[in-house]
């Protein structure tokens, strides 16, 4: 403000000293003062304690901030502790579009840093920036590694943070029982999604002081506390696992079948101790394209289980009393009316006993056999033993089969059923069915968590008919049996083959499952398996595209490592030592004959084995 | 009496006020260590996490299997090869 002069100043007319009041002008000012003063204090008052929690609120809103303390989920390992899944931290780049969008400069330096395109961002971020947060593209979920080289340039509006990422290092021999989460690091499907709850932690949340760029200033406090997810540990072993996952691939390629499974159960336990399905995926890098590969068959996938069924049959007909394991029935000509169908077998087997039957996989000798059974009872027995409901493992997805009530069977029903046909079960199913029988007619629920056996067991089958059936199906895999090549040397196993036609558009066709269930060692039986390979190559004709050709020689070569590695003991150590003393007679043989060709071609097969 | 009653509460007062100020003060220094020892903690948690993804990845199974068969020229036991000793 500029100084003006008026025409009335003081020079005009000086007034007199006397007219001068120093005590009023003193009081004038120090009244302004003091007025100015009691302003000042009364907005202070104003400020500190009527309005203050506004001011407050307004003032943490600007630089207290609640963020989220990230937390990452429980690990998942084998029954001895090897991980199958870890979360491991990984960084995800973004920016802030606003202050990136007039900084040509630090676009050009990201783009080259990231290797992007640089129009391509530019573009990117040109699309969004009247926004404060975007993901720099293709960085998301990227190793700490190659963020830290990103941000040591210090390019303004970049920032980084820390997530969590899923890792299978068992790929996917393992991927159908884990299954996978999603980018928001919840399970989307297998394990990952049965218990998710136990997995996952809750993200706890603090408070802290940030500055202008967002970087924290201050931790001021604790709002709750972040809670890491819980560890699980699967029943699964790592090394069976692997082992059923590699004979599957070999066979499936051997065979050309199109899909496959093999389920392991512990028979005691109930605890699953592999699940490997064909065609796999890796869980480690999911993409929507093959859905088809996602599912884990051996639980939601209905097959008719054909012939693995007569053991039941005949226990059922057993513990009923109307059968004894050497009753006999004339199965000739080969073949038995079904209303106005026809029940085959092979070829004609003649008069064959209750043992006979089973051996030799007789569909005309169980047809006889259910013919004794009411019903109501045989419905009843295949219920107890699981088929038609949920097992209860609770693995997401799983199939409770398709098997209709007596109310709804027509004239011919009973009779397919008895081999297995008119019936759909999962192949969990059917090892949970085939380990009652091993587990001395005591069903237990199988479980994929390591001893999370609940203890309980219903007696579904009368021990004695159990050991019974046991007795049979031991037949199955010795000389004269269907499952010749299923045989363990050293080990006695009871199994049953099985080679369903598959049905195809109301009828059956000339496609086939080839099924192996078993269950070894004989005396105390450890393991219950259920092979199941899916539509092989049937050109070789003859049996080749069987259970007893297929199926059952996987059962060996994995139980084989399986005994070994759960380190079962031999029940049947008298054919070893007959093996044995055969191979040094042989060995001495060639010592003596010095014929370097016998001895090289003895090498070689050992070395094909 | 009753002054002498005041000044001991206005002290009092005082002195709760500046404890009340230094203990909010250590509670933010004590906070501050927590949440560095935490941050270790999760990082080395992280670090075991992430060696033990390293270690699993190199015993995968499959590799393992690889490098016994091929370069180290491994292979099961043939059952002729298998000695049964009789207990």
């Amino acid at each position: 403000m500029r100084f003006v002069k008026t025409s009335g100043g003081t020079a005009k007319k000086p007034r007199q000293r006397a007219q001068f009041n120093l005590r009023g002008r003193m009081l004038l000012v120090g009244g302004a003062m003091a007025l100015g003063a009691m302003a000042l204090v009364a907005r202070a008052v104003d400020l500190q304690l009527v309005d203050n929690a506004f001011y407050q609120k307004k003032a943490d809103a600007r630089f207290l901030r609640e963020v989220p303390i990230p937390t990452s989920r429980g690990m998942i390992t084998d029954r001895n502790g090897e991980p199958l899944a870890v979360s491991s931290p990984v960084e995800s780049l973004w920016a802030n579009p606003q202050e990136l969008a007039n900084d040509p400069d630090a676009i050009a330096r990201l783009a080259k840093a990231t290797d992007l395109p640089g129009d391509y961002l530019a573009n990117y971020v040109a699309q969004r920036k009247d926004k404060e947060f975007m993901y720099v593209p293709r960085h998301r979920r990227v190793n700490p590694a190659v963020a830290q080289k990103v941000l040591a340039l210090k390019i303004p509006g970049v920032f980084s943070q820390r997530e969590f990422r899923r890792f299978y290092p068992q790929g996917e021999a393992v991927a159908h029982v884990l299954g996978f989460t999603n980018v928001d690091d919840q399970g989307q499907e297998g394990v990952e999604l049965a218990f998710d709850d136990w997995l996952s932690g809750t993200p706890g949340a603090q408070k802290v002081i940030r500055d202008r760029h967002g970087r924290i200033v201050e931790h001021v406090d604790l709002v709750r506390p972040a809670e890491a997810g819980k560890d699980l540990v699967l029943s699964i072993d790592r090394r069976i696992q692997f082992l059923a996952y590699r004979e599957l691939k070999r066979t499936l390629l051997e065979t050309g079948a199109s899909s496959g499974s093999v389920v392991i159960l512990d028979v005691a336990t109930g605890e699953v101790l592999a699940m490997a399905n064909l065609p796999s995926y890796n869980n480690n890098r999911v993409s929507g394209s093959n859905r088809d590969a996602y599912r884990n068959r051996a639980v939601t996938d209905l097959l008719e289980p054909g012939s693995t069924m007569k053991p039941l049959t005949v226990a059922a007909a057993l513990e009923k009393g109307v059968i004894t394991p050497t009753t006999r029935f004339d199965t000739s000509p080969g073949w038995i009316a079904n209303g106005k169908y026809r029940t085959s077998d092979f070829r004609n087997y003649g008069l064959l006993d209750t043992t006979g039957i089973i051996t030799k996989s007789s569909n005309v000798g169980v047809s006889k056999i259910v013919k004794l059974l009411p019903d109501r009872e045989f419905d009843a027995f295949l219920r107890r033993l699981g088929y038609g409901s949920s097992t209860g493992s609770g693995f997401p997805g799983e199939a409770a089969g398709l098997f209709p009530p007596p109310s709804n069977w027509s004239g011919t029903t009973k009779q397919t059923l008895s081999y297995g046909y008119g019936i759909s079960v999962t192949p969990l199913q059917m090892a949970r069915a085939y380990a009652a029988i091993g587990n001395g007619g005591r069903a237990v629920t199988p479980t994929f968590v390591k001893g999370g056996h609940s203890g309980e067991s219903q007696q579904v089958l009368d021990p004695k008919v159990a050991a019974q059936v046991m007795q049979m199906m031991q037949t199955v895999t010795e000389p004269g049996g269907t499952a010749t090549r299923a045989a363990i040397l050293g080990y006695h196993v009871a199994g049953k083959t099985g080679t369903a036609r598959k049905s195809a558009g109301g009828g059956y066709a000339r496609r086939y499952i080839a099924f192996f269930a078993g269950l070894v060692p004989v005396d105390r039986p450890r393991f219950a398996v259920t092979v199941v390979v899916n539509d092989p190559d049937t050109s070789a004709g003859g049996s080749t595209y069987g259970g007893g050709f297929i199926s059952a020689p996987l059962f060996a070569r994995v139980m084989e490592g399986a005994l070994r590695l759960m380190d079962v003991p031999p029940d049947d150590i008298e054919t070893w030592l007959a093996a044995q003393a055969a191979e040094e007679a042989k060995k001495a043989r060639a010592v003596r004959a010095t014929a370097p060709a016998t001895a090289v071609a003895t090498t070689q097969a050992g070395a094909a084995q | 009496m009753t002054r002498i009653v005041l000044a001991v509460l206005i002290i009092a007062t005082v002195i709760s006020a500046i404890g009340v100020v230094h203990a909010r003060h250590q509670h933010r220094e004590l906070y501050v260590q927590i949440t560095r020892l935490e941050r270790a903690r999760d990082e080395l948690n992280i670090e075991f996490g992430r060696l033990q993804l390293e270690q699993a990845t190199w015993a995968e199974s499959n590799r393992i299997d690889q490098v016994a068969r091929t370069k180290l020229g491994m292979k099961f036991p043939a059952a002729g090869e298998i000695v049964v000793v009789r207990p």
